[in-house]
């Protein structure tokens, strides 16, 4: 039998997705008897029929759903015919649920697009369109639905047939196979109709049945991402995940990606024993020889085809997020079995849904399709998405929230020197620096409200000014004041006090000061941006280490005291948490240490 | 077994489990003893082998289920490589909570969802791994593989988070938790095809015998013991049956079979006419009652 097909249904709402998939499980009989009975008692509650069986209910699974009589979320089916297995995902037609559409979307080899002949083409036709073209799901199908209620018109489907073909085109999608059916008595979908002699093609159900799942077997190189170290005991170390592309035998030469350490394959561990090889799509334990470093989110893959790691990407974005998608926010992002920090460095534009012309935008909305910039914190190794969805496909996650913000594919990766050219100048920060006999350097103060950072940073500067240094200290109050007057207090307007903070620190240190910089910055994909600006040696992380408890005993301010009371919201350590440094260049600890004991360990280190 | 139907769901469940494991604070199993729990544990061992599962097995015990399914619980627990954790709800059996005097609406809240609870808050789970199906009920169908719980363990199905390729989110804040479903691609029949296949032992009750049962409302429900009140004149009768799927006895009826082998109850189940939890009769107390016992914090 061919391998199971995953089929995503789209199309506006009240095209008859629901419909659709209930007429082809009771024509398939997957309907059990006391499924159908229930059908039948819903039908009478909530049906749309008049009491007459509503199959849209069997898919419509959720007490809401019901009630108002749409799709809000994807719902899976399975069923099988005599030729093959399907799983069915029936999305949701209205706009505000695009997100639960793309997730049916996603994992589909193919998808039915359903169209109301009565309406044609909408920009909701259009949208899902765009977002399974995105994801490059390999079979279209447009079903011209509910052909009965405009008396089976050759003309009907043939005009909404040669638009949609307009917009298939323009999306760039090859092949799309359309059909005039009848969703609700199954004409064309599991029967042939009386009505279209003008048709000759197969019925929709019997198309499905033939096509490919799978792209034919091209040979591929071997790549597995590491999702799991299994380490049960000294003598054993095995790399668990799922092969992602190609083959993988005992002996084959490897390395391991972003690091392109070289290995070969020991062995392959399965259950209860060893295997001689395995394939795409299998989830194994492999061994290496010898035994080098590897941890989940690395990728295995054959020596002679090594994998590109970037940390800048050109990427098409789906935006979920009920928040407009802003420029130099801190997101996370995983991709394949990697999570890190990620932002958006630009947005190049929004695609407009019914044309696909390019927009101008600053921000993308809920819902939006976008071209975007993508900067991670660190290299990851990925492949474009057209060669493999399992490499180049990744999601945004909101780091207040947590909730999973944008769906993206990765085009290609940016090298940043290649694509950015700088204006060189004669005068550079090395000759500004020496100018003032020292080297400049930014000194960035992490750590609670009231852990003593400005207690440090002041003391700090009086000492560098004392040894003649030419200094400068940015923190809260005199930035807040001037340059950052506009921003408020909302997560957008945090991110950017931030990022705008690194450049002023950046050009600063570009002429050669040594700038002291004393803010919360609470999340450590700030501090790694601001990092991120600067060489090696000219940034140093530092911690200002005290416990939540200490600071708010301390509370100079009264504000850890607001915030208890709920006067002040989002006040870090209280609502919105603080994220310790993972690795910070130096942490001062002022629960044991005396400012002057602090700045001392700066001055030592800084030598 | 490679490039079949079944390689291809075992090897997409043993992805999603390390997925779940490789991210996990305190990950835990849920065990309830059915078919579909005892393939979860298998996939489970075949996943971190060499290494026995890196989670213990949580198994809730309503005191009413069947003698058969506690035997087998015993003996698994036996097995040295897992641990079973078992949670009763004190307060319930102290309460006199039974589905003869309560109803099965409210037993199951108590004895079931407030128990599980009680478990999970026990031990701070991160990561619950369950058996749950998407053919098996039509809300458990809108379900995501990696479904967000919130601190008290109520699920809201307005608000899942997208689910894109096979990227699943799995950050949590402070008593959020995931239930993860291996196996929500797999059918009946595909779960019977791989207990076969694998040789995986399951509770006898799955195969046709001939065992005592009562008629009551068109369902069969065994008399397993002597706690379940008989109206005047009913007596037991012994009929050939099996059960299609296991929960507390007064609660699950039994279907009248012969197919006392794997092959025969794959042809049954490949043949049947009714829905696999039809003998459940808690999911139908009231309407859409799954999807608000899932609202509640049920499995």
């Amino acid at each position: 039998m061919a391998p199971t097909l995953r089929v995503v249904l789209c199309g506006s709402v009240d095209d008859g997705k629901s419909t659709l998939i209930g007429r082809i499980l009771y024509d398939c009989r997957q309907v059990s008897a006391d499924q159908m009975q229930r059908i039948e008692e819903d039908s009478r509650r909530y049906g749309t029929q008049g009491g007459a069986p509503d199959l849209a209910l069997l898919m419509d699974g959720l007490q809401d759903e019901r009630r108002q009589g749409i799709t809000i979320d994807v719902a899976y089916r399975g069923f099988r015919t005599p030729r093959r297995r399907f799983i069915v995902a029936d999305a949701p037609g209205h706009e505000q649920y695009t997100r639960n559409m793309a997730t049916g979307a996603s994992t589909a080899d193919a998808a039915v697009v359903m169209v109301d002949a009565r309406k044609g083409i909408l920009p909701q036709t259009a949208r899902h369109t765009r977002i399974v073209a995105m994801f490059g799901v390999r079979h279209i199908v447009l079903a011209v639905n509910k052909m009965d209620l405009v008396a089976w018109d050759r003309g009907t489907f043939a005009s909404i047939d040669a638009a949609y073909r307009t917009v298939a085109e323009e999306i760039g999608l090859a092949r799309v196979a359309s059909f005039p059916v009848s969703a609700l008595s199954g004409d064309n979908v599991t029967r042939r109709c009386a009505h279209t002699p003008w048709y000759r093609g197969p019925g929709l159900l019997a198309h499905l049945e033939g096509l490919e799942a799978e792209p034919p077997a091209a040979r591929q190189p071997f790549r597995m991402p590491v999702q799991y170290v299994n380490r049960p005991n000294p003598d054993f170390r095995g790399y668990c995940g799922r092969i992602v592309a190609g083959d993988v035998s005992p002996g084959d030469p490897v390395r391991v990606s972003p690091a392109g350490t070289a290995a070969e394959i020991e062995s392959i561990v399965v259950w209860q024993g060893t295997r001689d090889s395995a394939t795409r799509g299998d989830s194994v334990t492999l061994t290496l020889k010898p035994d080098v470093a590897v941890s989940r989110g690395d990728v295995i893959v054959a020596a002679q085809d090594p994998l590109e790691a970037a940390d800048q990407y050109r990427a098409r974005l789906l935006w979920m997020g009920d928040e407009p998608l802003t420029v130099g926010r801190p997101y996370r992002l995983k991709l394949h079995t990697h999570e890190v920090g990620a932002t958006v460095t630009r947005i190049r534009h929004r695609v407009d849904i019914d044309d696909g012309s390019e927009l101008a935008a600053v921000q993308l909305e809920l819902n939006d399709l976008g071209v975007i910039n993508l900067a991670t914190n660190r290299p990851i190794p990925f492949a474009p998405f057209d060669e493999s969805r399992e490499l180049g496909g990744f999601i945004l996650i909101d780091r207040a929230t947590n909730a999973t913000v944008g769906a993206g594919t990765i085009t290609y990766s940016l090298m940043r020197a290649a694509n950015v050219k700088w204006q060189d100048f004669d005068i550079t920060a090395e000759v500004r620096a020496d100018l003032k006999r020292q080297r400049a350097r930014c000194l960035w103060l992490t750590g609670l409200s009231a852990s003593g950072k400005s207690t440090v940073a002041n003391l700090l500067e009086r000492h560098l000014v004392s040894e003649s240094r030419h200094t400068y200290l940015l923190d809260g109050d005199n930035v807040r004041h001037g340059l950052n007057r506009d921003l408020g207090f909302t997560e957008a307007d945090r991110v950017e006090n931030i990022r705008r903070v690194a450049e002023v620190a950046r050009l600063m240190v570009d002429a050669g000061l040594i700038v002291i910089v004393s803010f919360i910055s609470p999340f450590q994909s700030e501090r790694d941006f601001a990092r991120s600006l600067f060489d090696k040696d000219e940034f140093m992380e530092i911690f200002v280490d005290a416990s939540v408890e200490t600071c708010a005993r301390r509370d100079p301010k009264g504000l850890y005291a607001k915030a208890k009371r709920g006067e002040i919201r989002n006040f870090t350590g209280v609502d919105s948490p603080y994220e310790r440094p993972e690795r910070p260049d130096l942490r001062l600890d002022t629960e044991k240490l005396s400012p002057e004991e602090c700045v001392e360990l700066v001055i030592e280190t800084l030598v | 077994m490679s490039g079949t139907h079944t390689a291809a769901l075992e090897s997409e469940a043993i992805e999603i489990i390390r997925e779940g494991i490789a991210v996990a604070a305190r990950p835990v199993m849920l065990h309830s003893l059915g078919k579909d729990s005892c393939v979860l544990l298998h996939l489970a061992r075949k996943a971190f082998w060499p290494a026995p599962p890196p989670m213990p097995l949580l198994h809730v015990d309503t005191t009413w289920k069947f003698r058969d399914m506690i035997a087998f619980r015993d003996r698994m627990a036996a097995e040295a490589e897992v641990r079973m954790i078992v949670h009763t709800n004190r307060k319930g059996v102290d309460a006199g909570i039974t589905p003869f005097t309560h109803g099965s609406d409210h037993y199951t809240q108590v004895m079931k969802t407030v128990a599980l609870r009680q478990a999970l808050d026990a031990g701070r789970y991160d990561m619950i791994l369950v058996g749950a199906r998407r053919d098996e009920e039509k809300s458990r169908a809108k379900e995501r593989i990696f479904s967000l719980r919130n601190a008290r363990h109520q699920w809201d199905p307005k608000a899942q988070r997208p689910e894109l390729w096979h990227l699943y989110n799995t950050r949590l804040k402070d008593g959020e938790s995931l239930r993860i479903s291996p196996l929500s691609n797999w059918s009946e029949t595909d779960v019977w095809r791989y207990i076969a296949a694998e040789g995986i032992p399951i509770v006898p009750l799955y195969r046709a015998a001939e065992r005592p049962v009562v008629e009551r409302d068109g369902q069969l429900i065994m008399v397993d013991d002597d706690r379940m009140p008989l109206a005047p004149g009913e007596v037991p009768a012994r009929r050939r049956v099996r059960f299609r799927t296991l929960g507390c006895y007064p609660l699950t009826a039994a279907v009248e079979s012969d197919a006392d082998t794997l092959d025969a109850i794959i042809a049954e189940t490949l043949a049947a006419d009714r829905s696999e939890r039809e003998g459940r009769l808690i999911d139908h107390d009231a309407e859409a009652s799954m999807e608000r016992k899932k609202r509640e914090g049920y499995f």
